[in-house]
C-alpha cells in the first residue's frame, strides 16, 4: 500500500453505524479504509467491496501438488526397488490411490494455511497502531488512511455516522 | 436470563479459564497417577518384550489394536461436528464444536501411540515412514498398514491445523485480557491477530477450505483403518461392509464421548447458556441415527455370513455369538444398538443423568465391538487345529487404562488453558449490535 501511512481511527458501538461510516467515507472519496471487528460479517465485506479471497487458489495448487507427490512417491519408490509383493504388479495403481488421496488432502490443507497466513499478513510480532483491544471484544473499528489536512473532514464524517470515539494521527 | 451480548460472552467463557480450585488439582493428580502406572506397564513391555501381553498364536493382535481402532473412532465425531456440520451451516454447532474438536485432537494423540506401542522395537518407529535409506528398500505401498500410517498422520496434522486455526481469533481475545507469562503465550498463539477485514476475509476462506478438506478425510481415515482387516482373508474380517460399518461406529462412539465430556464441562463452568439442553438433545438424536446404522450393520453382517453358506465364515459367527467371547459380543449388541434406542423417548434424551449413563454404556459397547471384531476373528480362523484364545494380562489392561488417563490429561489441560467454547463463533451466532440506521446501498 503506497498510501498515506497515517490516519484516523473511529470506534463504533453498532455494526450499522460502521457500515454507514464506510458508505459515507467512500462517497467522500476515501479509498484507504480498514475495518476491525470482533466477528466477521458479510455486510462489512460488501460495504468495502473487497474481491474474494485468493486462498482458494492456494488450496487448489496444494491439492494438485499433493496428488503429484503421491504418485511420484509410490510409483518412484516401487520402481526404485522393484520387489513383487503378493503377485501384484510393481506399479499397482489402486492401492497407491489411497496414498495419493491422503497426500492430496495433506498438501491442500498445508497450502491453505500457508495461503491464509501470506494473504492475511500473519503472523505479526506487533499488532498494528489502529488496533484497540475492544475491537476484539464488542466494538467495531474503522481506520481511514488520509493526509493531515483531511483529518477534520474525516472526523466530521465519522461523528455523523455515530462514532463514539475518534483517535487522530494514528501511524 | 438476559439476552447475551458480545462482552458478556467474553466474560462468561474467560471465567472458565480462571485459576482452578483444589478439586481440579485432585482430579489431575489422580489422572497422573493412573498415567504413570500405564507408562510403567509400557516400560515393562519394552524391557521384557511383547510376550508379557496376552497375545499368543493365533491371536497376535488384541488390546493394543483394539485401543488404536477405538481411539481413532473417538476422533471422528469431532470432525463431524466441526467440519461437516460447518459445511451444512448447522447453527447449533457453534457452542460445542471447540470441545468436540479438542476430543478429535486428543483422541488422535492417544491413537497414534498404539501402533508404536505394538512395535516390538518401538524405537524403530520411523521405519513406518518412507525415507531413503542405505539398502534402497522402501515401505510397501500396497499394504493397508502403510495406508494407515498416511491416513492417520494426515488426519492428525489436518486436525491440529484446523484446531489451532479456529483458535486464533479467540486467542486474540484472551491475549487482551491476560497479563504476565500467560499474556506472552496467548499473544504467540494469536499470531498478532487484530480482526481487520482483510484478516477475516482470508481466515474465513481458509477455514471453509480446511473444513471441506477434512470432510472427505474423516471418511477415508476409518475406511482405511477398516481395510487393515477387510483386506485379509480372515473370516469375519474379509467383508466389503467394513468401511461404512467402521465409519458409522466411529461417529457413534465419538458422539458418546463428546456427550460424556460436555456434561461435566457445562456443569463445572456453568456454561448452560452456551451448551444448552438442545445441544445435548441434538447429539442424542445423531446417536439414534448412528446407533441404527451400527445395528443394521450387525444384522447384515451376520445375515451375509449365513446366506453365503461359507463354512468358516458361519462357524466364526456362531463362535462370536455363543463361544468364549459371547459376553463382549452381547454387550456390544445391547449397548451399541439397543440401549441408544431409548433416545427415541424425549424424557430420556433431555435428562442429563440418562444422557451421561447411556453415553458411558455406548463407549463401553464400542470398545467391546473393536475387541470382538479383532480377537474373535483371529481366534477362530480356518483350521480348527490352530484355534486359540486371548486372555488379557495385567500389562494389557494397565496400558489400556493408561491410554484413557493420557486422553483425559490432555482434556483436563485444555479445559483450563483454552476457551472450551469458541468465543468468536458464539458471537457470530448472536445478532450484531444495531442502531437501526438505514444504510444506503
Amino acid at each position: 500500500m503506497a498510501a498515506p501511512n497515517s490516519g484516523v481511527v473511529g470506534s463504533f458501538r453498532h455494526l450499522d453505524s460502521l457500515i454507514l461510516a464506510i458508505e459515507q467515507l467512500k462517497k467522500a472519496g476515501y479509498r484507504e479504509l480498514q475495518a476491525l471487528s470482533p466477528v466477521p460479517h458479510h455486510a462489512i465485506d460488501e460495504a468495502l467491496e473487497k474481491p474474494p479471497s485468493p486462498v482458494r487458489v492456494f488450496t487448489l495448487i496444494g491439492c494438485l501438488l499433493g496428488a503429484i507427490a503421491g504418485f511420484t512417491l509410490t510409483i518412484g519408490a516401487s520402481l526404485h526397488y522393484p520387489l513383487i509383493v503378493g503377485g501384484k504388479p510393481i506399479v499397482s495403481i489402486p492401492p497407491f490411490l489411497v496414498i495419493v488421496f491422503e497426500l492430496t488432502i495433506l498438501f491442500g490443507g498445508l497450502l491453505t494455511l500457508g495461503g491464509m497466513l501470506l494473504n492475511a499478513r500473519l503472523p505479526r510480532v506487533h499488532v498494528g497502531p489502529a488496533y484497540n483491544p475492544r475491537f476484539s471484544e464488542d466494538r467495531f473499528g474503522l481506520w481511514i488512511g488520509c493526509e493531515e489536512k483531511q483529518y477534520d473532514e474525516v472526523e466530521r464524517l465519522l461523528e455523523n455516522a455515530g462514532a463514539e470515539d475518534i483517535v487522530r494521527d494514528v501511524s | 436470563m438476559p439476552p447475551l451480548n458480545y462482552s458478556q460472552v467474553d466474560k462468561d467463557i474467560l471465567r472458565a479459564m480462571q485459576a482452578p480450585g483444589w478439586r481440579y488439582y485432585a482430579i489431575l493428580s489422580a489422572d497422573l497417577v493412573v498415567l504413570a502406572w500405564g507408562i510403567y506397564a509400557w516400560r515393562y513391555t519394552v524391557q521384557r518384550g511383547l510376550g508379557v501381553w496376552g497375545i499368543t498364536h493365533p491371536v497376535m493382535w488384541a488390546m493394543d489394536i483394539t485401543n488404536f481402532v477405538f481411539w481413532v473412532g473417538i476422533a471422528h465425531s469431532g470432525t463431524l461436528i466441526s467440519a461437516i456440520l460447518y459445511l451444512f451451516r448447522v447453527r447449533w454447532r457453534a457452542g460445542i464444536y471447540r470441545t468436540a474438536e479438542a476430543v478429535t485432537v486428543f483422541a488422535l494423540f492417544t491413537a497414534a501411540l498404539f501402533p508404536v506401542i505394538h512395535l516390538g522395537r518401538p524405537w524403530f518407529f520411523y521405519w513406518l515412514f518412507p525415507y531413503p535409506q542405505v539398502g534402497g528398500l522402501w515401505i510397501n505401498f500396497r499394504s493397508p498398514l502403510v495406508w494407515d500410517v498416511f491416513a492417520v498422520s494426515t488426519y492428525m496434522i489436518i486436525s491440529v491445523l484446523f484446531f489451532f486455526t479456529g483458535l486464533v481469533p479467540d486467542m486474540a481475545v484472551v491475549r487482551n485480557q491476560t497479563s504476565g507469562w500467560r499474556h506472552k503465550v496467548y499473544a504467540f498463539m494469536a499470531q498478532g491477530w487484530q480482526g481487520t477485514d482483510r484478516q477475516w476475509r482470508h481466515y474465513k476462506a481458509a477455514y471453509l477450505f480446511l473444513a471441506a478438506l477434512a470432510t472427505p478425510l474423516v471418511i477415508s481415515v476409518h475406511s482405511v483403518v477398516s481395510w487393515d482387516f477387510a483386506q485379509t482373508i480372515v473370516p469375519g474380517w474379509h467383508s466389503t461392509i467394513f468401511a461404512p460399518y467402521f465409519v458409522a461406529g466411529a461417529i457413534h462412539s465419538g458422539l458418546a464421548m463428546v456427550i460424556m465430556l460436555l456434561i461435566p464441562v457445562r456443569r463445572v463452568f456453568r456454561l448452560d447458556a452456551y451448551l444448552t439442553q438442545e445441544h445435548l438433545e441434538n447429539l442424542a438424536k445423531l446417536i439414534i441415527l448412528t446407533g441404527l446404522i451400527v445395528g443394521y450393520a450387525y444384522v447384515v453382517e451376520t445375515y451375509i455370513a449365513w446366506y453365503s453358506n461359507n463354512i468358516p465364515e458361519w462357524q466364526h459367527f456362531t463362535f462370536q455369538i455363543t463361544g468364549e467371547y459371547a459376553i463382549p459380543f452381547w454387550i456390544m449388541i445391547l449397548f451399541n444398538s439397543l440401549v441408544p434406542l431409548l433416545f427415541f423417548l424425549k424424557p430420556i434424551r433431555t435428562s442429563t443423568p440418562w444422557l451421561f449413563g447411556i453415553a458411558v454404556l455406548i463407549n463401553i459397547g464400542m470398545w467391546m465391538e473393536r475387541f470382538v471384531i479383532i480377537v474373535t476373528s483371529l481366534a477362530h480362523e480356518y483350521d480348527p487345529y490352530s484355534w486359540g484364545l486371548f486372555i488379557p494380562t495385567w500389562v494389557d489392561i494397565s496400558i489400556t487404562v493408561g491410554s484413557f488417563a493420557w486422553f483425559f490429561l490432555w482434556f483436563l489441560l485444555f479445559a483450563k488453558l483454552l476457551p472450551v467454547v469458541s468465543i468468536v463463533e458464539v458471537k457470530e451466532e448472536l445478532p450484531p449490535p444495531m442502531m437501526g440506521q438505514k444504510v444506503e446501498r
